[in-house]
């Protein structure tokens, strides 16, 4: 419903200016460090297969193939930067919009800025280190923290996350006390999932910015299994006061094993009972030619900024969040 | 009655829960990077007044409850109900000791009271923010003590014990904050 007042911004002048500024300093950083920014298309006939992860869709009518066509908003420019990678073999970065199908809430904005970048070389613990330099910038932290999920779950609910049978963590579960509604469908991945949202994410990251790192190999995304533990995978989320800041992986190079997980993806879609998503064959054709080794990451600007400047509602930071758009 | 989806959560709505309406207190919407989104809601439940935590998955559908508030004069009791009357319709209505409850010590007659109804029934009572009541009994206390640093318990005419200042003296009517049930002033007669 429109009101007299709702043509107006959210965001105060200074945060506008605080955001270009934080543009800025990013830009700067990966100029000196010789990282190319790159511009890849917000519409693309493919999206991700992810479960939980759901993509806007709109209908082309103008294609060449003489039928109306599904193109899909981003969700991370990933699959488009990887494919700039397999060609030039050379690190790049997009500081631009994603668009998520989900909702709003304190954290969160259907459509946010990502910044995502790829470094040729490095592995992901080289690409932590550089993440730790860029927060040193952009949120003056001295340093950063390492745990292991596995650690992170032993730590702080004495539970194997990696060995421990669906009943013992069941067991936990039912301690901690998480009043389930009756429609809420629960596994063991999920009992996981919740238990790090309310028993651990508030207990780590709270002084100094914390990652996460060696996620269990089912939920391995697009990143490679570990070379010396594959029950794990080389993933990597970093947690700072209260916030999911950024996900990373040591990128997996193998297509066959690629495809083989978005079919998998799709089969758990089938199960969840949702739509099934296309695959990204010209990505998987990327691959296929030979993606450099190579680390990568996508960290949420808009968070960062709020956390730069203290701000507690993500409206703050964003001229006109979905409500007002 | 409406089922509301979790998109539409915020505080204030009234839900149904475990056949028990509720009010939304908080509701946070939380989407991890993996993993399904969920909502954690925070839910006083308006029978027991229990506060809990309760989580939702994202996009599910609850049952709206149909609670509203009316504002009501208290008139009296009759040993089992409390009743009410609408000051402009004239419409009477009788609240249970169970709808009252520890408010019971702040009713007084004629004072306009919030009573929540659930399908058209009391189930709670609350009572105007200040109450003036007179007091039937305290310990005489020092004339000279102004700042009313001590403080002396001092019983209400509805029973209701609250900490006065040592002046304060039984007959006097004194203005009581009936969310803390701490003294505020003398009222002059």
């Amino acid at each position: 419903m429109t009101t007299q007042t709702d043509w107006q911004p959210t965001a105060s002048l200074q945060a506008l200016r605080q955001r270009a500024q934080l543009y800025n300093e990013i830009r700067q950083f990966f100029a000196a460090r010789d990282v190319l920014e790159v511009d890849t298309p917000s519409l693309s006939h493919s999206t991700v297969t992810d479960v939980f992860i759901e993509g806007f869709s709109t209908t082309f009518e103008h294609g060449d193939r003489g039928h109306n066509e599904t193109l899909y908003l981003q969700t991370s420019p990933e699959f488009a930067l990887k494919r700039l990678l397999a060609c030039y073999q050379t690190s790049v970065f997009q500081m631009s919009k994603a668009f998520r199908h989900e909702g709003f809430g304190r954290w969160h904005n259907p459509e946010f800025t990502m910044l995502e970048w790829y470094r040729v070389g490095l592995d992901h613990h080289g690409l932590m280190d550089e993440i730790s330099e860029l927060l040193a910038v952009v949120l003056e932290v001295e340093k950063t923290e390492r745990m292991t999920y596995q650690q992170a779950f032993i730590q702080y609910l004495d539970i194997d996350p990696l060995a421990d049978t669906t009943q013992r963590i069941a067991e936990v579960f039912n301690q901690c006390e998480i009043n389930l509604s009756d429609e809420y469908p629960i596994d063991h991945d999920g009992m996981l999932q919740l238990l790090f949202s309310y028993q651990i994410e508030p207990k780590i990251g709270q002084h100094w910015p914390c990652f996460i790192y060696d996620y269990p190999a089912s939920q391995s995304s697009l990143a490679k299994l570990n070379a010396n533990d594959p029950r794990v995978a080389d993933r990597f989320e970093l947690y700072y006061k209260g916030a999911e800041l950024a996900n990373g992986f040591n990128e997996l190079q193998n297509a066959d094993e690629q495809r083989k997980r978005f079919e998998h993806d799709n089969r758990l879609r089938r199960t969840f009972r949702f739509t099934e998503k296309p695959v990204d064959e010209r990505f998987l054709a990327a691959l296929q030619a030979g993606l450099p080794a190579c680390a990568g990451v996508a960290m949420g600007i808009d968070r960062i900024l709020m956390l730069r400047h203290g701000y507690t509602h993500i409206e703050q930071v964003i001229a006109f969040p979905v409500e007002r758009a | 009655m409406a089922n509301f989806s979790t998109n539409e959560f915020k505080a204030g709505l009234k839900i149904m829960l475990d056949g028990e309406p509720c009010n939304i207190l908080e509701n946070e919407y939380v989407k991890p990077g993996k993993g399904q989104a969920f909502n954690r809601v925070k839910i006083r439940k308006l029978i027991s007044g229990k506060v809990l935590e309760k989580t939702f998955r994202s996009g599910e559908s609850v049952e709206g409850a149909d609670v509203m508030d009316t504002e009501l004069a208290y008139l009296y009791t009759d040993g089992e109900f409390y009743h009410f009357m609408n000051n402009e319709t004239f419409e009477q209505i009788g609240a249970d000791e169970k709808a009252v409850g520890e408010n019971v010590k702040w009713l007084v007659e004629n004072d306009v009271c919030t009573i929540t109804l659930w399908n058209g029934n009391p189930i709670t009572v609350t009572p105007p923010n200040f109450v003036e009541l007179e007091i039937t009994e305290t310990d005489p206390g020092l004339k000279g003590d102004t700042a009313g640093t001590g403080g002396k318990p001092a019983t209400l005419s509805t029973g209701a014990v609250v900490r006065v200042p040592l002046f304060v003296q039984t007959g006097e009517v004194i203005r009581v904050d009936t969310r803390t049930g701490d003294y505020v002033s003398r009222v002059q007669k």
